[in-house]
């Protein structure tokens, strides 16, 4: 499957089937900090993800200073 | 995984409620946080026109179609912080989101009120760039609402961006910051404009699921200066324990606004008075925003100069 990353923008190609929570293990990002997306759906971490799909690991958090927004 | 409302097919799992919701149920419970936000604390009425401070990103944009869909006039206002890219990107999303809305969108240029683009601050200040912003953002934000007879601005902070601000207060005990920190702030005086969070009760993760499933068209892309700063070490902080024991964050903020803020506030008697330079309200005889316009002006006019086209 392709797996589209940000900050940088980039894409990896992973082999085989797994849910989507071992997924991010494997890519060692914490549950809840990205949006798992794919088309226009969004998928929970027992949703099976396999070689056809694209997902895109979505960051949720925003940064800035500590006066941050808007 | 299945919706706890109606048993489909989930899209979101929020492990801090220990549930799952399906996309319309999502969005009903996210509705519902906003709601309740505005009646808690009373942030306004719906024959207010509630100012709504947008930046292009997944949280003001979410706030601002919420508070359309619930029937609030609005009124948007986007500050062009004059950030390379990033503000054009972010300024065309805001433009394009009023539009497809027909809502008004006021923007204000930051450079033209002090003097430069935030990334030439820094340079004529040495006041760190999120620094410098953010006090620039606070006081225009105030200045437009005044300026066009509007009484409350609505920002869109959600449950991460207050619980690491809180953690942040915390770790280095800015007392004075920890009173300040509230949903909202009433206007204590006839120049200070009240200011609110209606997205305090959601996380970061449930404000980008919102906007994604909304179809908003928000800016992915952080901005540049966003790298490094303190308050992402306190978000990954927060996170990581967030991972390890769900809603731990949500006790941290709630605790602190339910049990410790009042304790905080008692110490507080401050004193307000309007800048002998602009009038805007401040504590001092001239306020912080004027001062760094001021640095602005007389630091940056030679650079100015020497850099060739000031329109580049
Ligand atoms: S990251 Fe810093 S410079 Fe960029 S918008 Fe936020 S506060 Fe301003
Ligand atoms: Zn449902
Ligand atoms: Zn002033």
């Amino acid at each position: 499957m392709k797996v589209i990353l940000r900050y940088p923008k980039r894409e990896v190609e992973i082999a085989g089937r797994r849910r989507v929570t071992d997924l991010l293990k494997e890519l060692e990002v914490l549950p809840e900090t990205v949006l798992v997306i794919r088309g226009s759906e969004l998928l929970t971490g027992d949703a099976v993800v396999g070689d056809e799909d694209v997902i895109e690991l979505r960051p949720v958090i925003s940064g800035g200073g500590w006066e941050g927004r808007p | 995984m299945r919706c706890r409302k109606c048993g489909e097919s989930a899209a979101l799992e929020l492990r801090r409620h220990n549930a799952a919701f399906c996309v319309p149920h999502f969005t009903e419970f996210f509705r519902k946080q906003v709601r309740e936000a505005i009646h808690h604390y009373r942030m306004f009425t719906p024959d207010e026109t509630v100012m709504v401070a947008v930046s292009g990103g997944k949280d003001s944009l979410a706030l601002w179609d919420v508070l359309i869909e619930e029937g609030y006039p609005t009124v948007g206002l986007y500050l062009d912080l004059g950030i390379f890219d990033y503000s054009r990107e972010s300024r065309e999303k805001c433009e394009a989101f009023a539009a497809a809305r027909r809502q008004r969108l006021l923007i204000e240029r930051v450079d033209a009120a002090i003097g430069a683009p935030i990334p030439e601050v820094q340079k004529a200040t040495r006041r760190p760039t999120c620094s410098a912003c953010g006090l620039s953002k606070r006081y225009l934000m105030n200045r437009a609402a005044l300026t066009h007879g509007f009484v409350v601005v609505a920002t869109g902070h959600n449950l991460d961006d207050e619980a690491a601000t809180l953690f942040g207060s915390v770790m280095h005990w800015q007392t004075d910051a920890l009173s300040r920190q509230s949903p909202a702030l009433a206007s204590t005086h006839p120049k200070l404009v009240r200011r609110v969070k209606p997205l305090y009760r959601l996380s970061e993760l449930e404000t980008a699921a919102f906007a994604f499933l909304r179809g908003i068209d928000y800016i992915v892309e952080e901005c540049p200066f966003a790298a490094g700063a303190t308050s992402l070490a306190h978000k990954e902080a927060l996170n990581r324990l967030e991972a390890a024991s769900p809603g731990v964050k949500h006790n941290f903020l709630f605790g602190f606004l339910e049990k410790a803020r009042p304790a905080f506030e008692r110490g507080q008697d401050v004193q307000l008075t309007e800048c002998a330079s602009c009038g805007q309200v401040t504590t001092g005889e001239i306020c912080a925003f004027c001062k760094l316009a001021d640095q602005v002006k007389r630091r940056s006019t030679p650079l100015t100069r020497s850099s060739g086209d000031p329109s580049q």
